[in-house]
């Protein structure tokens, strides 16, 4: 006869006059019971079906976390299950002010999920574009998407600027752009970047998503080379990832009136252009939108950002999303290189992911409220 | 003559990079985490037939010293046809920095007394954490990968340390600590993360010795 002793902690300690534990099979209490009294041993059945107590235990704690905004984490990182139960969740929970769709698939088959926020409250809206993780390992990026759809979730009642922001606009959110590769930067190689699409000649997969917009397409600042990491690809828009936001975004061209774009690490705030040095023509207004956004953002923490054309604050490149989206007609398109500057990189800690959010609200907020201003 | 360059663009940046790298080489240890708060000044000087020549004006943060401020000057010369050979850095930090005698001699007794030698990989892990006794190890490879981050740069690119892949503690018989690294730098123009071999001495008086390293293609 086996029994599963779990008080005291060894039999060595079992002694009369002193309480012993044990947990038994349902069906070896035939036998126990009759031989305890048999040798009159007191006992008290304390559980009398273990599975039973465990399943309500673990059952109540899950059914909260999935129906409870603020029962889910926003200060760790989420796999991407996660993140789709995630916002599968809030489709269900606040219908009124979010609607999640797909606009495709990605190379690996899974669904490109955006989520639209903001109240129905009249007919033609404006809207603002923000997408995260177009780099599988920027790991901070999805973290800062997914909080900001919380703080806009949680604070729209009580603070009037997101009120207002989420009255006057819609805001699509992507949370994660690069889903392929951001599965794979969790299974297989945590500083994975790119797409995961093979490539037919070399044994490299994937393309520099940031690299392969129809932009001066695969110039100056990206590799022709299948196993660079800023490989540009066969063609532009190979990608389907980048097809489907591309065709979604040209699709709502006219109602676009920002596109901001997260990724890490620098700690900068970036606009066009990235494929040569030259001024925009808005730049007044972009200039002084990042100004103000960057000042907006260190008075949260002290935290400086640079900011500047991403062509001479960070390097050149070609065929990105950024430049493409300013060259359809956004006239607000920005790109976030997130924190640090290099001490974690990429490895973010998590106890880093709310003061990285925290901070990076503000410059959000201080830009969204600008472009609601008339600027020339 | 030397021209102004502005310090938020990436050529200046680039510089003080190495310059930082340098640095830590130098200075840096188990108990000391310099960090670059801002580039107050740039200056480049093309000299012909030998490179362009970068003066920095620097403000640095010694992290474990509640982050007091060090203002260092650094030049930084890159060789033309930079490929071949490292580039020329001197920095001149002003004042003194905090002396780490403590914590070096509580890290070097800590690990002289260890019975197995030290072996670890993965710092930080995935999720960014590093476990506490595992921070000095983790700034002494910053102190080693500044090693290799100066001698491998060039105006075109710019390297950190992007992870601790594996680290392993080699026993001596001299006075000398030595670890056998295997670090993960992340290359930020070409965006590469490649794993570099970094074979290091330490000692609390000597400070740290790159003793030996060997990365993809280049090896000095």
């Amino acid at each position: 006869l086996q029994v599963d002793l779990w008080q005291p902690s060894s039999p060595f300690h079992i002694v009369e006059g002193t309480v012993a534990d044990v947990r038994v099979p349902q069906n070896t209490t035939r036998s126990l019971l009759p031989y305890l009294q048999q040798a009159n041993i007191q006992y008290t059945i304390l559980i009398s079906d273990l599975q039973q107590a465990i399943e309500n235990q673990t059952g109540m704690r899950s059914h909260r976390n999935r129906r409870s905004l603020s029962e889910y984490n926003y200060e760790v990182y989420h796999s991407l299950e996660e993140i789709e139960d995630w916002m599968h969740y809030l489709n269900r929970t606040y219908s009124d002010l979010v609607h999640m769709f797909s606009v495709g698939k990605s190379y690996e088959g899974r669904p490109l999920y955006v989520l639209k926020l903001g109240k129905r409250s009249r007919p033609y809206k404006k809207a603002v574009w923000m997408d995260c993780g177009i780099h599988a390992r920027e790991w901070i990026g999805p973290a800062f998407c997914q909080w900001f759809v919380k703080e806009a979730l949680q604070t729209y009642q009580t603070d009037p600027d997101m009120r207002k922001m989420l009255t006057q606009l819609y805001f699509y959110i992507m949370p994660v752009f690069n889903v392929d590769g951001y599965s794979f930067s969790w299974t297989n190689d945590r500083f994975w970047r790119k797409t995961r699409s093979k490539n037919m000649r070399f044994h490299c997969h994937g393309v520099d998503a940031n690299r392969n917009w129809k932009v001066k397409w695969c110039d100056e600042g990206a590799s022709l080379h299948p196993c660079d990491d800023t490989y540009c690809g066969p063609f532009p828009e190979s990608e389907p990832e980048v097809k489907a936001v591309a065709h979604f975004l040209r699709k709502h061209r006219k109602q676009i009136k920002a596109y901001l774009s997260f990724h890490a690490y620098a700690q900068m705030l970036l606009y066009p252009y990235s494929y040569k040095y030259a001024t925009i023509p808005n730049f007044n207004c972009v200039e002084s939108a990042a100004y103000n956004a960057v000042n907006a953002l260190q008075s949260a923490y002290g935290v400086r950002y640079r900011y500047g054309p991403a062509s001479s604050t960070l390097y050149v490149s070609s065929g990105s999303s950024m430049d493409w989206a300013y060259k359809n007609g956004i006239p607000y398109a920005f790109a976030f290189e997130l924190r640090d500057t290099g001490h974690f990189g990429f490895l973010l800690p998590e106890m880093l992911i709310k003061p990285t959010c925290t901070e990076t609200m503000l410059a959000v907020k201080n830009i969204t409220l600008h472009l609601l201003k008339k600027c020339n | 003559g030397a021209m102004e360059l502005p310090p938020s663009h990436f050529p200046a940046a680039r510089a003080a990079a190495v310059a930082v790298g340098y640095l830590r080489y130098l200075r840096g240890g188990p108990g000391r985490r310099l960090e670059l708060r801002e580039l107050r000044r740039a200056r480049r000087q093309d000299i012909d037939d030998v490179g362009h020549k970068y003066y920095l004006e620097l403000e640095l943060e010694d992290v474990l010293d509640n982050d007091r401020t060090v203002s260092c000057t650094a030049e930084v010369l890159y060789h033309l046809g930079s490929k071949t050979s490292a580039p020329d850095v001197q920095v001149t930090v002003q004042g003194e920095l905090r002396s780490t005698e403590e914590a070096d001699k509580e890290f070097y007794n800590r690990i002289r007394s260890l019975e197995k030698e030290l072996v670890a990989e993965n710092i930080p892990d995935s999720h960014g954490n590093i476990p506490p006794e595992l921070e000095p190890i983790h700034l002494l490879a910053w102190v080693a990968s500044g090693y290799v981050i100066w001698q491998n740069s060039t105006e075109n690119t710019k390297l950190h340390l992007a992870q601790v892949k594996h680290v392993k503690q080699v026993k001596r018989s001299d006075e000398d600590l030595q670890f056998d690294y295997v670090v993960l730098l992340h290359e930020m123009v070409s965006q590469e993360v490649l794993p570099w071999e970094v074979s290091v001495l330490w000692h609390p008086q000597r400070g740290a010795r790159v003793r030996r390293c060997h990365g993809p293609g280049a090896a000095r």
